[in-house]
C-alpha cells in the first residue's frame, strides 16, 4: 500500500454539511492550481468545484424532552440509530478508570429478557450490529441496520439503552478478557507511545492523562454495582441525544422512537468538571526502551485546543500543512526525501477542553536521531511563513474533500453526532467552507506561534536504547529521560490459569 | 451511441425484499453500467452515482507478487510506491500535490494477483483524476531514474518493518505462505518481499516490469460517482487511446497447490501470549467452495455464539481471542484459525479444542439456524459495500477481472444464499484436512513449551 491509513484527527472533528454554498468567488480567489509554477502545460484546468446537495437537519423532541437530529438518505436500504449520552472516560471517578468503557461494553452483554449469547444471537440473525461504545466525553449505542429489519433491531436497540443487565459472570469474564488486553499492550509500540504521551502531556490527575481502559488496580475493583451506577447516573434522556440517518422518513421513524424511548425519564446531568491542563513548559525526551524494536515511535506532543476555539480553521490549516495530508510537510520529508519512515504526520485531537497537538512517525531505528532532527526543523519551519502554493493547495483539500464524510449512513450519523455534541449551528454547513478559505497567510502565523513552541515539547520515543540513546543525546535536542515500558504501563497483569 | 459501447443503464437500483423474514435471495442488487474497451486493449467500465459530487477512478493492473521472478521478492509493491513518483508530463511531487489541491486524495494496494491505484476527488477533478493516470500508464519512464527507486526502496522497507517486523505476531503471515506453498509456487513469498529482495531492486527492473505488464491491454480501469457518460467517455478516449499498446501478458501458469502432510512450526516472538495459527489451502476466489469457507469461518468464529468463541473464549476462557477466516486469492485460497492462549494455557490446549469442533463439523450437519445466521450476515454486508463511491468502484473492477462481468453482486450474493447447512459440513470434511495443514506455533522468546509440540505427525 502506497501509505498507511493513519489517523486524521480532522475526520473525527465534528463538522456538519446539509447543503453546501460553494462560494465560487472562493476558490477562484483561493486560486487555481492550473496556473501553479511547475505545472506542465498538458494538464487539463479545472472547472468549478461541484455542490454537495443532502437533505436539511431535521430537529425532533420527543415527549420525554430528547432531542432528536436527522439526515434522510434514500439511495441504499440501511439504516443507523445513535443514543449519546454526555458521559465518557472524564466522568469515571477517582479511582475507577475504565468504568465508562466497561460499562458500555457491558451493556450488550445481556439485556432485556437475554441474555449475552441470546442477545448475541437475535442481533446477529437480522444481519444487523449494536455497539456500545465510550469515548473520552460520550458514551453512545449504535445500531445499524437493513431497512427491512428495523423493527425488531429497534426492540435490541432499547433494551440495550434502557434495560442492560449487567450480570456478574458477564463482568467476570470481560475483567479476565482486559486484564489480558493490558497485558498485550507490553507487546505493542504504538500504543505504550500512545499511553505514554498522554501521562505526560496532562499527568496523573487530569483525565486526559489516565488510559480510558482502566488500569489493573481499577479494573480488579469494579463491581457490577459501579456500572448500575454509571448507567443509571448518565444514560438519561435529558443527558443525551438521538441521531438517526437512513433510508427512512421522519414520520416512519419517530413514532417507532416516541414508542421506545419517549417514556425514559431523567433529567440533565452536570458535566463533569475538567481541570485546566498545564501546556508543556519544557523540551524534553521521554525515551521507553523496547529492546528489539525494528523501528522507533516518535511523538512529539503539547497540549492543544478545544474544539470551539476561534482558531478552529486556522489550525485545521496549519495542521494539513505541517501533517495532515500527504503532501504535508513531515511526510515529505521523512519519507519522500529522506526514506526514513513510511508515513510521518500531526494532528489537533478537537475536544471539549485543549486536547493534545501531536506529530508523529515510526522511524527506522538507525536513523531516529536524524528523524528527530528532521522533525524540529520542520516544526521550526512552521513559524515562518508559509507559501501561497502551500496555503491554497491546504485549503482547498481541506474544503474540496468534504463531500466525501457524508457518503454512509454511518458517516453522516458520526457528522450529526458531532454536531450535536458541540452544539453547533444547523449553518455549519453553510460557512464550513467559506471559514476555510478565508483563512489567511497571517491566520496561519498567529496560530503557528500560539500553539507551537518547538523550545516547549515532550518528544515520546519508543525503541531500542541500547541503539538509539547515545544518538539522541549527541542532537543536543533535549534531556533525555529513561522509561522502562513497566513503569509507563505497570507490570503487565498476572491472571490465574483458567475460569 | 458508438457500438463499441455494451450497455446504458446506469445508477443503482436496490430492491430490498420481504420485510417479514428472510427467504433465499430476498434482496436484488443491480449495480448498472457501461462498458467500453479502447482500441489498445484499456477495458473502461463506468457507473453513475450522484449521490455525492464525487468521482472515483480506479485502475487496475492484471500484475502481482505472484507476476514476480525468484530473487526480486517484493517488486510488484516497489513498483506500486513508484507509480506515484511522476512521469513524462508530471513532475515529481506533483501527482499527490495536484490532486490535494483539487480536493482528492489517493492511494493504491498490491496483492498477490493484482494492483490496484484509486483517486476520489470532486467531479471537476475528473479529467485530472484521468490525466494523472493516463500519464504515468504511457509515460511513467520518461522521467524514471534509479534514485526514485532507491528513494521507494526505503520507504517501503519502513513499510516492512512498521507492518510485519515491529508488530507482535507480525512474521507469522509470510512464515505460513512459506509452508502452504512450494517454492515454484508465486504465493510462496509474501507481497512485502524480503528485505535482500528490496535491496537488490534496480532502475533496469523497473523498465523491464513496465514494459511487460503496464500496458493498457493488461488494464481495466473504473470510473464510478457523479459523471456524465457522454463527456467521461470522451474524456477516456481523449487521454488514453495514445497509450501504446504492449504484448500479452499470458496468465500465470502454476501447478494447483497440495498439501499431503501436517507441518508443525515455532516461531519465538516479542509477545506476552503464544497465539496458534492453523493454515489449510483452500479453493480460488469466487470457485466452487470459497463462499461455503466464508460461512464455515463464520459458524466457527464470528460472534458470540460461533463454536469456538463460545467454547474457547466464552466457556472455558482459555483463549483471549479467535478468529477464522478464507482469505481468497486468483490463484488458490487459504482457510486459517488463530486463537491467542491465555496466561497460564499452552498452544496444544488451543489445538485440541479447535480439532474436535472441526471433527465435530466434519461429523454433523450445523443447525440451520447458525448457517442461516452467517447468510443473515453476509447479506446485509452486501448494502454495505455499497454506500462508498470508491468502494463500489474498486468492487466492480474485482468483479470484472475475476468473472469477467462488473455487476456481479447478485451472482456473488446467491453464492451465500443458496449455501445449506450440509454444504458446510461438506467443505469442512473436503478441506479441513489433518494430513494437509500448516501448525505454527508464535510464543514468547524462551517458551517453547507453551508451542504445539512438533514431533507429533510433522515433518
Amino acid at each position: 500500500m502506497k501509505r498507511p491509513m493513519t489517523m486524521s484527527a480532522r475526520r473525527n472533528v465534528a463538522l456538519q454539511a446539509v447543503l453546501l454554498i460553494v462560494a465560487l468567488l472562493g476558490f477562484a480567489s483561493a486560486g487555481s492550481y492550473a496556473y501553479q509554477k511547475g505545472d506542465t502545460p498538458k494538464q487539463p484546468k479545472l472547472g468549478p468545484p461541484p455542490v454537495l446537495k443532502l437533505a436539511p437537519i431535521q430537529h425532533f423532541t420527543l415527549s420525554n424532552g430528547l432531542s432528536v437530529t436527522m439526515i434522510e438518505k434514500h439511495e441504499v436500504p440501511l439504516v443507523q440509530i445513535e443514543l449519546i449520552v454526555r458521559a465518557g472516560s472524564v466522568a469515571d471517578p477517582s479511582g475507577k478508570s475504565g468504568l465508562s468503557s466497561v460499562t458500555a461494553s457491558m451493556m450488550e452483554e445481556g439485556a432485556g429478557s437475554r441474555n449475552s449469547l441470546e442477545f448475541a444471537d437475535a442481533i446477529d440473525y437480522l444481519g444487523a450490529s449494536i455497539s456500545a461504545y465510550s469515548t473520552t466525553h460520550s458514551s453512545g449505542v449504535i445500531l445499524h441496520t437493513p431497512l427491512s429489519k428495523l423493527d425488531s433491531a429497534l426492540v435490541l436497540f432499547g433494551d440495550v439503552v434502557l434495560r442492560p443487565q449487567f450480570p456478574a459472570a458477564e463482568l467476570e469474564r470481560d475483567r479476565k478478557e482486559r486484564l489480558t488486553s493490558l497485558a498485550q499492550r507490553h507487546d505493542q509500540p504504538p500504543a505504550i507511545a500512545s499511553v505514554l504521551t498522554s501521562k505526560v502531556l496532562y499527568g496523573d490527575h487530569h483525565p486526559y492523562g489516565i488510559p480510558s481502559s482502566g488500569n489493573e488496580q481499577s479494573l480488579r475493583a469494579m463491581s457490577v454495582e459501579d456500572l448500575r451506577a454509571f448507567h443509571q447516573s448518565y444514560f438519561r434522556p435529558g443527558n443525551g441525544y438521538v441521531v438517526i440517518s437512513g433510508d427512512i422518513t421522519s414520520a416512519e421513524i419517530l413514532p417507532k422512537l416516541e414508542r421506545l424511548l419517549g417514556h425514559w425519564q431523567g433529567g440533565a446531568v452536570a458535566p463533569p468538571s475538567i481541570p485546566k491542563a498545564e501546556q508543556v513548559q519544557s523540551r524534553q525526551i521521554y525515551l521507553a526502551d523496547k529492546p528489539g524494536a525494528a523501528q522507533s515511535e516518535i511523538r512529539i506532543g503539547r497540549i492543544g485546543a478545544q474544539r470551539l476555539t476561534e482558531d478552529f480553521f486556522p489550525l485545521l490549516v496549519f495542521n494539513t500543512i505541517l501533517g495532515g495530508a500527504f503532501t504535508s510537510r513531515l511526510n515529505q520529508n521523512l519519507r519522500e526525501e529522506h526514506g526514513y519512515s513510511y508515513g510521518a504526520g500531526s494532528y489537533f485531537d478537537f475536544r471539549p477542553t485543549p486536547g493534545p497537538f501531536i506529530a508523529y512517525a515510526a522511524v527506522q531505528t538507525n536513523v531516529t536521531d536524524k528523524a528527530l532532527i528532521e522533525f524540529m526543523k520542520e516544526l521550526k519551519g512552521m513559524l515562518a511563513p508559509v507559501s501561497d502554493e502551500e496555503l491554497t493547495r491546504a485549503k482547498n483539500n481541506l474544503a474540496l474533500s468534504y463531500p466525501r464524510d457524508f457518503q454512509s449512513v454511518a458517516e453522516i450519523s458520526g457528522q450529526l453526532a458531532g454536531l450535536a455534541m458541540y452544539g453547533l449551528p444547523d449553518d455549519f454547513f453553510n460557512t464550513y467552507i467559506q471559514k476555510v478559505l478565508s483563512v489567511t497567510k497571517e491566520d496561519v502565523r498567529r496560530v503557528a506561534s500560539k500553539y507551537l513552541d518547538p523550545e516547549k515539547v515532550a518528544i515520546i520515543i519508543v525503541g531500542d536504547r541500547t541503539l538509539i540513546e547515545q544518538g539522541l543525546a549527541a542532537t543536543k535536542i533535549a534531556p533525555i529521560k529513561v522509561l522502562t515500558v513497566d513503569e509507563i504501563l505497570g507490570p503487565a497483569p498476572v491472571l490465574d490459569g483458567g475460569k | 451511441m458508438n457500438s463499441r459501447f455494451a450497455l446504458l443503464f446506469l445508477s443503482l437500483a436496490v430492491f430490498a425484499g420481504s420485510a417479514l423474514s428472510w427467504q433465499p435471495q430476498a434482496t436484488q442488487l443491480r449495480v448498472k453500467y457501461e462498458r467500453f474497451t479502447l482500441p489498445n486493449g484499456l477495458e473502461v467500465i463506468l457507473h453513475e452515482d450522484h449521490s455525492i459530487p464525487t468521482v472515483s477512478v480506479n485502475v487496475w493492473y492484471h500484475v502481482g507478487s505472484a507476476n514476480e521472478k525468484p530473487g526480486r521478492t517484493g517488486f510488484a509493491h516497489l513498483f506500486e510506491h513508484i507509480m506515484f513518483e511522476g512521469s513524462g508530463n508530471v513532475p515529481e511531487g506533483k501527482f499527490d500535490e495536484w490532486l490535494e489541491a483539487a480536493g482528492g486524495d489517493n492511494n493504491a494496494t498490491t496483492s498477490s494477483d493484482r494492483t490496484d491505484y484509486f483517486e476520489n476527488a470532486p467531479s471537476n477533478a475528473l479529467e485530472l483524476m484521468l490525466f494523472l493516470e493516463a500519464d504515468r500508464m504511457g509515460h511513467l519512464l520518461d522521467s524514471m531514474g534509479p534514485s526514485k527507486v532507491d528513494g521507494q526502496r526505503d520507504v517501503v522497507k519502513n513499510e516492512r518493518r512498521q507492518s510485519y517486523e515491529n508488530r507482535p505476531y507480525g512474521m507469522s503471515s509470510i512464515a505460513i505462505d512459506e509452508h502452504l506453498y512450494p517454492a515454484n509456487h508465486p504465493y510462496h513469498w509474501p507481497t512485502i518481499g524480503s528485505m535482500e529482495d528490496l535491496t537488490a531492486a534496480s532502475y533496469d527492473d523497473v523498465v523491464q516490469f513496465f514494459k511487460t505488464y503496464y500496458v493498457p491491454n493488461n488494464a481495466s480501469m473504473v470510473i464510478a460517482g457523479d459523471l456524465n457518460p457522454k463527456t467521461t467517455k470522451e474524456l477516456v478516449t481523449k487521454w488514453f487511446a495514445d497509450v501504446p499498446s504492449g504484448k500479452p501478458v499470458l496468465p500465470i501458469d502454476v501447478p494447483v497447490a497440495y498439501l499431503t502432510d501436517q507441518t508443525r512450526l515455532v516461531m519465538e516472538d516479542k509477545v506476552q501470549l503464544p497465539r496458534l495459527y492453523l493454515a489449510w489451502l483452500s479453493p480460488a476466489s469466487l470457485t466452487p467452495g470459497d463462499a461455503q469457507l466464508d460461512v464455515l469461518a463464520n459458524v466457527l468464529a464470528g460472534g458470540k455464539n460461533s463454536r469456538l468463541y463460545k467454547r474457547l473464549v466464552y466457556d472455558m476462557q482459555i483463549a483471549q481471542d479467535v478468529s477464522a477466516g478464507q482469505s481468497s486469492s486468483a490463484l488458490s485460497s487459504s482457510f486459517q484459525i488463530v486463537a491467542t492462549a491465555r496466561a497460564g494455557h499452552t498452544l496444544e490446549e488451543l489445538r485440541k479444542v479447535i480439532m474436535e469442533e472441526i471433527a465435530r463439523l466434519k461429523n454433523e450437519t450445523p443447525s440451520a439456524r447458525e448457517v442461516q445466521r452467517v447468510i443473515n450476515e453476509y447479506e446485509a454486508s452486501f448494502l454495505d459495500r455499497l454506500e462508498n463511491i470508491g468502494g463500489k468502484a474498486a468492487q466492480l473492477n474485482a468483479y470484472f477481472s475475476l468473472t469477467g462481468d462488473p455487476d456481479y453482486f447478485n451472482e456473488d450474493l446467491s453464492r451465500y444464499t443458496s449455501l445449506s447447512p450440509d454444504d458446510i459440513r461438506a467443505v469442512a470434511d473436503t478441506y479441513l484436512r489433518d494430513n494437509g495443514m500448516v501448525i505454527l506455533s508464535v510464543v514468547p522468546e524462551g517458551k517453547k513449551e507453551l508451542a504445539v509440540q512438533v514431533k507429533e505427525g510433522g515433518k
